[in-house]
């Protein structure tokens, strides 16, 4: 990125750098998103107070988050539980980003993904788990990957614009699922809502903790999730093909004249995240629910995209980030139970969090003394 | 990621112990389905039996809002984890969860509104409503009231606790034409196939709007939209257009106390006494009588009802209103079957 530096950088790129630093710039990994969550927090606690909320309740919510969300077996399975979809479809947001695009679709990658999962996983009896499960999740990534790559495809031959086409592939998504569950051979007997059949006990993960408390519900997508961020870290970072997301994001027209297939590159890219979106839906359907309705998506999709921002749209730093949105899921449950706090809260504060780390400057502006004196220059 | 707990947990632990909390009280805790706590009408009603035994048998009360349909097994498994002594969820979708939270759980009490599990389920206690009969005097009446001879409804999800509501509604309409010799026409529901307008959620006001619009443009100036929240924007749109052109008929709760900034839309509610049945069995759960089963409430018992006219008294008819008691004892002594 040194060199002749384009003046025609217009706010896309520019936010597009930030989500995918050319250079691991320690203080805006670690230290920014460190503030932000920070201040998120102390700001979660004046929205609360401006809302009549007493101090002793705030207090109490706050204990409450910690405690929910690590502070018991059940509150870190909680934690883990909601976090592994997140980090997936979060990775797949993230390999976007390092690519150089805007991908807006995971919600209805994982919608896709997660009904062809669960078709897979009701309609072949017989099979035995450790074909089946596998099974589950290869047709559900494949799903997602297939059509988050009409976007790419789209994008490639004829330059229409992902981000506009995968929010409509998102609305596709959403009515073809309305659609799909309404199918006979999808809907589940007796029903006559948008339900489909459950997957059969072969294809369900396994759940891990059962024999300590069969409440606890966390599931063998556990080392899905630390899989996937394990083989993305070594595609980006060790790979040929990563190195050409890579270097396709960071200057498509540099990587063009080096040789790179452009168009492929968007397909294979677009595919990928679209995969991983597709395997956080089927991880939804074979791990937590057992089944599609209608709104099992249930916004992870778009989290995802702040779980990637947040993670700087690296491998580890998306698996902390959906770590720690998993966290506020599942310790925002117990601040309402134990405090009577509002779960929109948690909502405000996963919003101010985005607004901090989207804006690196202004928080660098308000805790001038966390910083070194000197800024990284390559930021414009 | 730990570091700001390390520094705020403390400052925090100290606010909350000075709080403290009375942790001896019999306590009963609510799980909404995803129309939220303060929907004026399903949830809400739901949360004020609570509130109601509150108030009179000194219970504590907690509630977890469901915001999706993945956050129905969780908030039960939240609320089982905390010291709750029964654990009511509110809505047919939770069904399935709260079966598996009781079978997990044998000895927590649970119980559920909108759903009976046949065989019985030990611990839990199903809440069901025949909604239909005091639909079928909603239909009735606003088939006596309209005056473009076209009522509408529409539901938030095609299941039967929704559709009880349109079934009723449909054949008090027809009722009506039968005794009367009109010819009323209900749009939204047919319940010979089951098929009708819904929105697939419990929750977007815009979609309540949207669907109370087309049935407007069809002709249509009395809508029942039976989807809990959404049916507020559907009050909205009557408020704008004028009671004049399209008045609703309101569900759950009697819509003209709960929703006070459009009251003088609704021509009346279908009344499901939702908070009745709750603190009664918050009530059973205290004294030591509750036991798996099934609780029905009926025209006969007060558990559905039609809610009064309010300000609306002068559009019907002394002549409409004596039929409609007729229908009303009719119902109740069976003489009259709403089911087909």
């Amino acid at each position: 990125m040194s060199g002749n530096k384009r003046q025609t950088d217009g706010m896309y790129e520019s936010l597009l750098r930030r989500a995918a630093p050319d250079r691991t710039a320690w203080e805006d990994l670690v230290v920014v998103p460190i503030f932000a969550v920070v201040v998120a927090l102390l700001l979660g606690a004046v929205a609360m107070l401006a809302t009549n909320v007493d101090l002793a309740t705030v207090g109490r919510s706050y204990v409450a988050l910690v405690s929910g969300s690590v502070g018991s077996f059940n509150a870190i399975s909680e934690t883990l539980t909601s976090a592994i979809p997140l980090t997936l479809a979060g990775l797949g947001i993230a390999l976007g980003f390092r690519a150089g695009m805007f991908n807006i679709g995971a919600e209805g990658q994982l919608l896709i993904g997660g009904m062809a999962a669960v078709i897979t996983g009701f309609s072949l009896p017989g099979l035995p788990m450790i074909v089946h499960v596998p099974l589950v999740l290869l047709v559900g990534a494949l799903a997602g990957g297939l059509y988050a790559a009409i976007a790419g495809w789209l994008r490639a031959a004829t330059g229409a614009h992902e981000v506009i086409s995968t929010i409509m592939l998102n609305l596709i998504a959403y009515r073809l699922v309305d659609y799909l569950l309404r199918l006979d051979f999808i809907q589940r007997e007796g029903r006559s809502d948008p339900i489909s059949k459950s997957v059969l006990e072969s294809a369900e993960l396994p759940r891990l903790l059962t024999w300590l408390d069969p409440n606890l519900r966390l599931h063998a997508g556990v080392f899905l999730m630390i899989g996937a961020v394990i083989f993305i870290h070594w595609l980006l970072f060790k790979t040929r093909l990563g190195f050409e997301f890579r270097a396709s994001g960071e200057n498509p027209e540099a990587a063009r004249y080096a040789g790179m297939r452009a168009g492929l590159v968007i397909v294979l890219a677009m595919g990928l995240a679209g995969a991983l979106a597709g395997l956080a839906g089927a991880n939804q359907v074979s791990g937590v629910l057992g089944r599609a309705s209608p709104g099992f998506s249930a916004g992870i999709g778009f989290d995802a995209i702040a779980v990637a921002l947040l993670g700087r749209s690296h491998p580890w730093g998306v698996l902390l980030a959906g770590l720690l949105f998993g966290a506020l899921e599942a310790g925002g449950r117990q601040m309402q139970v134990d405090a009577g706090v509002s779960i929109d809260l948690i909502g405000i504060i996963q919003a101010l969090i985005i607004v901090f780390i989207a804006a690196p400057l202004l928080v660098r502006a308000l805790f001038p003394w966390g910083f070194s004196k000197a800024r990284p220059s390559a930021k414009e | 990621m730990f570091s700001f707990r390390k520094t705020l947990a403390p400052t925090f632990l100290a606010a909350a112990l000075i709080a403290g909390s009375d942790a001896s009280a019999f306590t009963a805790c609510q799980v909404t389905d995803t129309g939220g706590i303060d929907d004026n009408s399903f949830n809400q009603t739901a949360w004020q039996g609570v509130l109601d035994a509150q108030e009179s048998l000194g219970v504590e009360g907690r509630f977890l809002e469901s915001q999706a349909e993945t956050d129905y097994v969780a908030n039960i498994n939240s609320l089982v984890n905390g010291d709750c002594d029964i654990i009511i969820t509110v809505g047919f979708l939770l069904g399935d969860a709260t079966k598996e939270a009781a079978a997990a759980n044998p000895d927590q009490a649970f119980s559920i509104v909108d759903y009976a599990y046949d065989p019985v389920i030990p611990n839990i206690l199903g809440q069901v409503y025949a909604t239909d009969e005091a639909a079928f005097l909603a239909g009735y009446v606003a088939a006596g009231v309209t005056k473009t001879g076209v009522l509408g409804t529409f539901g938030g999800i095609n299941i039967p606790p929704v559709t009880i509501f349109m079934d009723g509604f449909y054949r008090g309409a027809m009722y009506y034409n039968a005794q009367n010799g009109t010819e009323v026409t209900v749009l939204g529901w047919n319940p010979e196939t089951r098929e009708g307008l819904f929105t697939n959620n419990f929750n977007s006001l815009d979609d309540g709007r949207a669907f109370a619009q087309n049935l407007y443009d069809e002709g249509a100036d009395i809508v029942m939209p039976v989807a809990g929240p959404v049916g507020l924007g559907s009050a909205s749109l009557a408020n704008e257009l004028g009671a004049d052109k399209l008045m609703l008929v309101g569900v759950d709760a009697d819509l003209y106390l709960t929703d006070p900034n459009n009251s003088h839309v609704y021509l009346t509610s279908v009344t499901k006494r939702m908070d009745a049945t709750v603190s009664e069995v918050i009530a059973r759960a205290m004294n030591g009588s509750f036991e798996g089963g099934v609780l029905v409430g009926t025209l006969d018992n007060g558990g559905v009802d039609l809610a009064p006219f309010h300000d609306m008294a002068e559009r019907v008819p002394a002549e409409l209103s004596t039929k409609l008691a007729a229908v009303r004892a009719g119902i109740i002594d069976g003489s009259i079957n709403v089911g087909e």
